[in-house]
């Protein structure tokens, strides 16, 4: 398999130089860019498959990039990429559209892994992230919708639960699979499935960090 | 020494005061002040000296008479200074000095509004820096993000009430000297000057008031930045002390990675809960800030990254305690045994119960092979969490790292 075509979207230049200097090799860097203006137009030359998200950047940072470029490029995949340790910040990008999140601090073989797997249509959860997602579905559940499906996306069963505590606890999803004696599919299946109730469900939590990052109008 | 007790006052806290000094029921001084009154106004007199001389007692705590109560008191106080001065001059018409009903009632309105201005500017403009934070100070511990919003509303109403009886201070004020003129019938002759001085003034008004819009908007900018640049100033005093004396260490040792590694990790937790304790109110210390606390302790002494994600919170009581004591014995064996790997460590609380997981990547152990003589772990771990109420369970393979798991079951409420 040729190797993903990724963009690298930070306005810390310092930041671009390390992050393509560990990708050498493990990735085709197709370009990099330091705004949201020129991230959109990176995004639209290039088409890259994978696209490396600054959450904080000047004027809107990455879901302000998501928002300008998903609907036009639905090829194209997002991984945050933050130092923030903030959850509000985290939720709202995963909600405008990436899929996943890790943290700067991470090393090159694991993020070129990180990169291939958000390709490959999977998502991401660094422990951190499985925390922040346990914390927003914890508590009590929101009152039964009238529609079942509704419902559906406002809780995490049992399993899903199970799979993002080994996540937090800092498991990889190889040896999740072992422990839980489901196959790696399978764990795949659980962690996409907790991001797709991340992006659509309506629970309190969710939609008031959406809120306060301006996502959705209140 | 007398004092007057503004804290319990009527109209200034002399009546009060002088209860408390000689240990007789306020109540039966102010009766001796109401009948002095009435005796040809001696009690009056004697009162306005009185509070004139005596100073206010200082209550601790609170600034009695300038700031914080003006609230409630300076309508009273004003309204007080008026009836004085009315009973005042009818004693003393009542004794023959006579003044007329043209006099009176201006001089009396005229004290009225010119007391509570003077109370209003006085006592000065909320003060904003401590008018926030004094409710939050004696409400009782609350969430954080909502103790700050209704300080401020209060504040900003307090703000407008001071402002509306400041404003009605000065109509009172000019409604009385109008009266005065009227009844002298000088406002009829003066109506033409006044006029004229209105159209002066109006004309004036349109003239310069680009130019007082501009000053005030200036002057609050200037104040804006004047706020801006201290901010800038502590953050740089911080980066300064923290930051640049860390670049300059990691420079000296730059032959050392893992030493690096480690004062960059040191700092960057250090920055994030600088930078995280201006947002957070301050609260007890929990169950989650004691653990992040043993991890960093962990990590500075023994060079291993420590990563601790958290799942809700609980109280910090004996049974947790003994938990975290649990866990930094837990990390502490990771990374004396765990060759350098990253530690992960999981907490989670809810409902009472809380769970708290201690994972390293190390070589692991059999633990079959683990002498039985070796208590170390098994005492400091597992049994001080079975002493406590809990259990703990130690899952290590060769190859494939060692997790650490403690239990407390319904604690924490």
């Amino acid at each position: 398999m040729s190797l993903p075509r990724v963009a690298i979207v930070d306005d810390h230049q310092l930041f671009r130089a390390g992050v393509r200097a560990e990708l050498e090799g493990l990735v085709d860097i197709v370009g990099d860019a330091a705004s949201v203006a020129a991230a959109a137009e990176l995004i639209a030359s290039t088409e890259p498959e994978v696209v490396l998200l600054d959450v904080h950047m000047p004027d809107g940072g990455g879901v302000e990039v998501i928002r300008r470029t998903a609907e036009g490029h639905p090829s194209v995949r997002f991984l945050a990429l933050s130092v923030s340790d903030a959850a509000e910040d985290v939720i709202a990008v995963i909600r405008a559209g990436a899929r996943g999140y890790v943290t700067k601090t991470i090393s090159g073989p694991d993020l070129a892994d990180a990169v291939q797997r958000v390709r490959e249509g999977d998502a991401v959860f660094s422990p951190r992230l499985a925390g922040f997602v346990l914390d927003a579905f914890s508590g009590a559940d929101p009152p039964p919708s009238e529609q079942a499906s509704a419902a559906d996306l406002d809780q995490l069963t049992p399993r899903e639960r199970e799979v993002l505590q080994h996540i937090a606890r800092g498991y990889m999803y190889k040896e999740i699979a072992l422990r839980l004696e489901i196959s790696a599919k399978t764990v795949e299946a659980h962690v996409t499935s907790v991001l797709r109730k991340l992006q659509l469900s309506s629970r309190h939590e969710l939609s008031a960090w959406a809120v306060e990052r301006r996502l959705l109008e209140p | 020494m007398m004092r007057r007790d503004t804290s319990r006052r009527v109209i200034a806290g002399v009546c009060a005061g002088i209860g408390a000094r000689f240990g007789v029921d306020p109540v039966l001084v102010r009766v001796g002040f109401v009948l002095g009154a009435m005796a040809g106004g001696v009690g009056l007199i004697v009162y306005a000296l009185l509070w004139l001389v005596v100073p206010a007692a200082r209550v601790a705590g609170a600034t009695p008479l300038l700031r914080g109560r003006t609230e409630r008191a300076s309508v009273q106080v004003a309204l007080g200074v008026g009836l004085l001065l009315l009973s005042a001059l009818l004693t003393s018409r009542a004794l023959g000095v006579w003044f007329s009903d043209a006099l009176v009632w201006p001089l009396v309105l005229m004290a009225t509004g010119g007391a509570l201005i003077w109370r209003q500017s006085l006592g000065g403009a909320p003060d904003p820096a401590s008018a926030p934070t004094a409710p939050a100070a004696t409400a009782p511990a609350g969430s954080g993000g909502q103790r700050a919003a209704p300080a401020a509303v209060d504040y900003a109403r307090r703000r407008v009430r001071s402002a509306s009886r400041t404003t009605l201070g000065v109509v009172l004020v000019i409604g009385a000297g109008l009266a005065f003129l009227q009844s002298v019938g000088a406002l009829s002759l003066a109506r033409d000057v006044v006029l004229a001085a209105f159209v002066v003034a109006a004309v004036l008004a349109v003239i310069l008031a680009p130019w007082i819009l501009r000053l005030a908007r200036s002057l609050s900018s200037e104040r804006a930045e004047r706020i801006r640049s201290q901010e800038r100033a502590e953050m740089a005093a911080h980066v300064h002390d923290s930051v640049l004396q860390t670049l300059a260490l990691m420079q000296k040792r730059a032959g050392d990675p893992r030493e690096v590694a480690s004062l960059a990790r040191r700092q960057e937790r250090e920055l994030r809960s600088w930078l995280s304790d201006h947002t957070a109110a301050p609260g007890e210390r929990r169950l989650h800030a004691a653990l992040r606390d043993a991890a960093e302790e962990i990590e500075r002494e023994h060079r291993v990254p420590v990563e601790v994600v958290a799942v809700g919170d609980a109280e910090l009581e004996p049974r947790t305690e003994a938990l975290v004591a649990a866990a930094r014995e837990a990390m502490l064996n990771a990374a004396k045994f765990g060759g350098g790997s990253a530690i992960d460590v999981y907490l989670e609380a809810s409902d009472g119960s809380v769970r708290a997981f201690v994972r390293d990547r190390g070589p692991g152990f059999d633990p079959a092979d683990v002498p039985q003589d070796r208590r170390g772990v098994s005492e400091s771990i597992v049994g001080r969490m079975e002493r406590n109420g809990g259990r703990a369970k130690i899952a290590s393979s060769t190859g494939a790292g060692t997790e650490v798991e403690l239990v407390l079951e319904g604690s924490g409420r």
